[in-house]
């Protein structure tokens, strides 16, 4: 039993506090969400040189072997500097996906450039039916000659309008919501019957609404086995649950760290505020959600790669109980600051913002609460 | 006791709601009911055509023009309004300035100033909140020196609703240092078209515009603006702080909300079925309608007290909290409801630019991320929910 890091796992931290401190300040950042990509590709060009694209994929995908903890401190970081990059997008899902189900050929020819930082990917599953069950795909995938069309609608996927490939799911048999016939298929977005509708979110991203119109694919487009994908989006997605809970455990250290300071700097009434007996309650109880969300954090991700039901019943746990910390968190982080919380001129509202929407990000507190239960019984 | 609200009440409460019903453009409806912001212009035309009725303003005196209601009216009045989505007027002149003008005021200010407060010719904002003092407003520093014939005022006010809309700015300004800071504080009108005065929009997180900076340099303001005596400012303000609390449980809007969220989420889906099916979101919308029952009969039974000659202290505060943390808890589950559709999130000046383009999402989920996201200043300003938790524990308890 070991909650540590290692050497190396320090030296990775250390240079991603470094770079989010001396490139990340609030300001850049807010210069970052008006540009027109909602984020920097020269620091895109920068992750891929320090390694941090590649480090969580093994030896034979181009990666550096690293395991979940390495991305869950790099998203740690990414949390408390509330990082805009397609990290989630490119490298935890799409990347995941291609690394989890993608053949030899497509692992070089998808993994290397993502790793060097020259290919951004973006996974199209959620409909608007669907909610968060990750079976329910109405999508279809129609058999035409050697390969497929598609048609149906993806919505809320972040990153898309800057992606170069889309992963999306569809249906090659079975009804909505078997898990048994669901494809996945790489789009080129510039091919015929691909249409993005993209916009900003509410945390400061951008995501975009996917319509596919008889989008003609070739048999090379499938990634993985032809209906038997399932699996692997349940796999990528508590992969990604791990990655969203370390970035919220990173969002809501910093977000506390601002509130703290701001209980001893902010005077009212003669005294700094912080001499309130029920702010240092309030301020107690955003501390002990941080840790607990911290602790269950490091147990996803050590789980991870274990076994299935395991790996599954951690994300669940992990997901809900850092959803609840994640609002609690958030809000009374703002609400603390009085006014200065509710100005998007300062920090702390935008962590509320973005804590607000992990929150419902692949599953609310509610539909993981019921899968742990689903799971555990 | 009695439920039920005799016929003549009634049938006022058919009368209102017929009015608004055969009044109100549906365009403002439509946005109040989605949480959205209503322009100065429509919000004046509506405030127009409530003045014509002779309905502006439900608690002001008859001789000063407004309908002087009973109690259990207003309560009413505000019921209906509420339902039917019909926009707040804005509160600076009526419900506040108004009152102060009234009760405290001269002859000359009554004549001047209540009759553009009523038809809302003049818009009002209320310069109390600094930014070195927000809850203890007491601690206010801008100045208003007396230079004999007029008052030169220097300082600086923060989060001044309507700031950048508004013609006049009731402020509370200190005249003297001596004493208790309450003390020395005076309640002075100020043209906002006084050279000197400076508005700095602040933005807020929901990308609105509806709060500001305001500057003071070296304005001059007449004497004649000078409401009641000088250092009595503090009195005004809560005097007038008694009349902002009344209707601010906003029932009606809550079960608004309510009924908006069941809509959603009976369209929504969750494993094939309406999720307004689903036992947990349902339990829990159901948590929050009992919580609202709750505050409803709360403030029927204050206002009940009221009306048998009682005083309304600070039980109001217990009506602010918990229709404050209502209505948070209301745009939380709008929010569940709109599910992955929560995200999106265009302010309207972004909107507006993309006219051409399809909208994001079903038509509902307009509005409701800025609801939600504005809806956290709700337990901040009025006095923020932890202050009103120490008035309740310090007048009512006596702790
Ligand atoms: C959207 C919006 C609109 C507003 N409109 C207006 C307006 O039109 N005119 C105007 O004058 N003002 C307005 N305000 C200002 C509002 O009244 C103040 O924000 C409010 O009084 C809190 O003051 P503050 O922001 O300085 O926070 P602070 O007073 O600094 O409070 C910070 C935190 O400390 C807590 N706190 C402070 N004192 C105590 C205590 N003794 N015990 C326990 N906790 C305490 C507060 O509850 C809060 O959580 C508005 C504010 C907002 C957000």
């Amino acid at each position: 039993m070991d909650f540590e890091y290692s050497e190396e796992q320090t030296l990775l931290k250390d240079s991603l506090r470094r770079f989010i401190d001396g490139r990340y300040d609030f300001e850049s950042r807010r210069k970052l969400l008006a540009s027109s990509d909602g984020f920097s590709r020269d620091n895109w060009r920068q992750f891929a040189e320090l390694g941090w694209l590649g480090v969580a994929f093994p030896e034979d995908s181009g990666g550096f072997a690293g395991s979940p903890v390495e991305t869950m401190i790099i998203m740690e970081e990414f949390g408390r500097g509330l990082v805009v990059e397609p990290y989630l997008a490119t490298v935890v899902l799409g990347g995941g996906l291609v690394e989890i189900a993608g053949s030899a050929a497509q692992k070089s020819e998808i993994l290397e450039p993502m790793i060097a930082g020259e290919l951004m990917l973006a996974f199209g599953h959620s409909e608007p039916q669907g909610r968060f069950n990750l079976a329910d795909v109405r999508t279809t995938a129609e058999k035409d000659g050697d390969g497929y069309r598609l048609s149906g609608k993806k919505i809320v996927v972040y990153h898309a309008g800057v992606a170069d490939r889309l992963i999306v799911s569809a249906r090659t048999s079975g009804d909505v919501r078997d898990s048994d016939g669901i494809t996945l298929f790489l789009v080129d977005p510039r091919a015929d019957g691909v249409s993005i509708r993209d916009y900003r979110t509410v945390d400061g991203f951008r995501a975009g609404d996917i319509t596919l119109e008889g989008v003609k694919v070739g048999a090379d487009a499938v990634l993985g086995t032809v209906g038997g994908a399932h699996p692997a989006i349940e796999a990528v997605v508590d992969r990604a649950i791990s990655a969203l809970a370390a970035e919220a455990v990173g969002a809501m250290e910093r977000a506390n760290e601002i509130t703290n300071d701001y209980l001893k700097s902010r005077k009212q009434f003669g005294v700094a505020i912080g001499k309130f007996q029920v702010l240092q309650h309030r301020m107690v109880d955003m501390y002990m959600h941080a840790e607990q969300a911290k602790s269950l954090s490091c147990m996803l991700a050590m789980k991870l790669d274990g076994p299935d039901r395991e790996r599954a019943l951690a994300a669940a746990a992990t997901k809900a109980r850092v959803g609840q910390a994640a609002r609690f968190v958030g809000e009374q982080a703002v609400q603390l600051h009085g006014g200065m919380g509710m100005t998007e001129e300062y920090t702390v509202g935008h962590y509320m913002k973005r804590l607000t929407m992990i929150e419902t990000l692949f599953g609310n507190v509610d539909h993981h609460l019921r899968r742990y239960a689903a799971l555990a019984d | 006791m009695d439920l039920a609200f005799s016929s003549e009440d009634r049938a006022f409460r058919e009368e209102v709601l017929a009015f608004v019903e055969a009044n109100l453009p549906g365009e403002i409806r439509d946005r109040v009911a989605r949480g959205l912001g209503v322009g100065k212009e429509a919000l004046t035309a509506w405030q127009r055509t409530l003045h014509e009725k002779g309905w502006v303003a439900p608690a002001w005196p008859r001789n000063y023009g407004g309908a002087e209601w009973p109690l259990v009216r207003r309560y009413l009045f505000q019921q209906v309004m509420g339902e039917a989505a019909a926009p707040d007027i804005p509160p600076f002149g009526v419900n506040m300035v108004g009152p102060v003008i009234y009760t405290f005021g001269n002859e000359a200010q009554k004549a001047r100033f209540l009759p553009r407060v009523l038809s809302g010719e003049d818009w009002w904002c209320q310069g109390y909140s600094e930014p070195g003092s927000g809850s203890d407003l007491a601690s206010l520093r801008t100045r208003a020196e007396d230079q004999g014939d007029h008052y030169l005022v220097n300082g600086q006010k923060i989060w001044t609703t309507y700031a950048h809309l508004a013609d006049w700015i009731f402020c509370l300004v200190r005249t003297d240092d001596s004493g208790r800071p309450q003390e020395g504080i005076s309640f002075l009108l100020i043209d906002m078209k006084t050279p000197g005065i400076t508005v700095r929009p602040i933005i807020t997180i929901d990308h609105g515009h509806s709060v500001n900076e305001v500057f003071f340099e070296d304005v001059r303001v007449p004497k004649e603006n000078l409401v009641g005596e000088p250092g009595k400012g503090w009195t005004y303000a809560k005097f007038l702080l008694s009349n902002e609390r009344t209707g601010i449980a906003h029932v009606a809007s809550a079960k608004r909300q309510v009924a908006r969220i069941k809509s959603i989420a009976g369209a929504e889906e969750i494993d094939g079925r309406p999720l307004i099916e689903d036992r947990a979101f349902r339990a829990r919308l159901a948590a929050v309608e009992v919580d609202l029952m709750a505050l409803e009969f709360t403030e029927l039974r204050l206002l009940s007290k009221v009306q048998g000659g009682g005083t309304l202290g600070a039980e109001s505060s217990l009506l602010k909290i918990r229709a404050t943390e209502i209505q948070q808890s209301l745009t939380g589950l709008l929010l569940e409801a709109l599910g992955n559709y929560a995200a999106p999130f265009e302010a309207e000046s972004e909107d507006d630019a993309r006219r051409n383009e399809p909208p994001i999402g079903p038509d509902y989920r307009d509005g409701a991320l800025q609801q939600h996201i504005y809806g956290r200043a709700a337990t901040i300003y009025g006095g923020s929910n932890e202050i009103q938790r120490n008035i309740i524990a310090k007048m009512v308890l006596g702790l």
